[in-house]
């Protein structure tokens, strides 16, 4: 397909590693923030591939894994309502909260059903007039005009039953917390992609300086990824840190101006809570007050619901880059993608979903320089 | 999630005052709303998430891009004749 194909160019990769070959004389540790970068990571093996000086961490940009056990439990409460039709990505449905997850609810008679657009969920609302139909609307801010979009047209043509339990997540706070922590190791970001095609990313700018870190906007291929490392490098070694763009097929400084305007009207910004991170400030969209007949947290009454994570799982630490998933005791053991103990595990996109896909589990990590001397071959 | 494809615009239309467009995908065509990608016309790429289209693919700076690491990879090929070192 075109634009795809060409970024899985065997050849240019192979010119891109020697490049980076040659640009690399000291350790870094680079993450990549978004989980569909950590999956083509794993699935490529470029974490293999690259020199041994370059660690790559893998970062919490996976909005199925990072969905609070808290808001999993309200949907699962939601969608268990005999007149609530529950709509959602098909990614959150495995995911299991203190109650169990909504595949499960499904097989015992719920009506939860998977949408590819959040528009299409007004098309069944007026299909099912005595019904209640509720949209999870989850993600970060690539998701969010799609979602503002369903809100705002429900709102327009009074699709009254219709409403969104929203539990939208944003990358800059989250990187920034995570530079802030104590235990960071991060010196450079792979930034995201697909977030910065929304938002553009003059936002990155202040974050690049205030901590001295080189953000590359890099999108999703092979190639990109290869060219965002090489990027990242250069400027580790000449220690510049400003924002660059790597993905400039897709987006601009600026990002979608319209669309932007869409979510900004829609949605406010506040603090929200972050599977196996915690909470952080001013880090998550909900409905504006205007939106408030559309707004499923307060049109159900769901009670404060007490949430336990398990004690063995670092699915945190992985989130913040300070472990790797195969530094789990449970990795591959107790903890499978049939049944997650923790946040990165619940999706393909988490770091332990993808070394698991991959086979991680089931070979002894090769060490990264015996990796390296082969592929210089 | 964050997973957006690059499709091709096959036709715009307008429905209920929403700027819609049919996609092609590969061998897939799928609806999607382009309201967003104002100028968006016929032939066009957009990137598309979740059946909303995020941007218009720019093929001037893919071919940029793509001249460059092309170049690269031209480079390395010439190096790569000489002979070792030492």
């Amino acid at each position: 397909m075109r634009y795809l194909d060409e970024y899985r160019d065997g050849r240019l990769a192979q010119a891109l590693l020697e490049e980076i070959r040659r640009a690399v004389t000291r350790p870094w540790v680079i993450m990549e923030v978004c989980g569909g970068q950590t999956h083509s990571i794993v699935k490529y093996g470029i974490d293999r591939l690259i020199p041994s000086e370059i660690e790559l961490v893998h970062g919490p940009g996976c909005p199925v894994c990072v969905t609070s056990l808290e808001m999993i439990d309200k949907a699962h409460a939601i969608a268990s309502r005999p007149d609530v039709i529950f709509c959602s990505f098909g990614d959150m449905l495995r995911v299991p909260g203190s109650r169990g997850d909504l595949l499960t609810l499904r097989s015992r008679g719920a009506d939860v059903r998977v949408v590819y657009a959040p528009l299409d969920c007004l098309r069944i609302a007026e299909q099912n007039p005595d019904k209640r139909v509720v949209f999870f609307g989850i993600g970060f801010e690539t998701t969010a005009p799609a979602n503002a979009l369903a809100a705002r047209r429900a709102k327009l043509e009074a699709v009254a039953n219709f409403s969104m339990l929203v539990s939208h997540v944003l990358v800059p706070p989250a990187i920034t917390a995570i530079l802030q922590s104590p235990q960071n190791r991060v010196q450079a970001y792979l930034g995201p992609g697909h977030v910065c095609a929304v938002m553009g990313f003059e936002e990155y700018e202040p974050i690049a300086a205030a901590y001295r870190v080189p953000i590359v906007i890099t999108g999703f291929e092979p190639v990109d990824l290869l060219q965002g490392i090489l990027m990242a490098v250069r400027q580790l070694e000449a220690g510049r840190h400003e924002v660059e763009n790597q993905y400039s097929r897709v987006l601009s400084r600026e990002g979608n101006r319209s669309a932007q305007q869409l979510v900004f009207d829609v949605f406010e910004i506040g603090d929200r809570k972050w599977r196996g991170v915690g909470s952080i400030p001013k880090s998550g969209y909900r409905l504006r007050y205007e939106y408030r007949d559309h707004d499923a947290e307060r049109l159900f009454e769901v009670e404060d619901i007490q949430t336990q994570e398990s004690p063995v799982c670092i699915s945190g630490l992985v989130l913040k880059g300070v472990k790797k998933p195969t530094e789990c005791p449970a990795f591959g053991k107790e903890c499978t993608p049939q049944r997650p103990l923790g946040a990165t595990m619940v999706s393909a996109e988490g770091a332990c979903a993808a070394y698991h896909a991959y086979g991680r589990h089931l070979a002894p990590e090769l060490s990264s320089h015996a990796n390296a001397a082969t592929a210089r071959g | 999630m964050c997973l957006a494809i690059p499709g091709k615009v096959l036709d715009t239309y307008d429905r209920r005052g929403v700027q819609m467009a049919k996609v092609q995908f590969g061998g897939v065509t799928r609806e999607t709303c382009v309201e967003y990608v104002p100028g968006v016309k016929t032939g066009d790429y957009v990137l598309v998430h979740v059946g909303f289209a995020l941007s218009i693919v720019d093929e001037a700076e893919a071919e940029r891009t793509f001249k460059l690491l092309e170049e690269m990879n031209q480079l390395g090929e010439l190096e790569a004749m000489q002979p070792p070192e030492g």
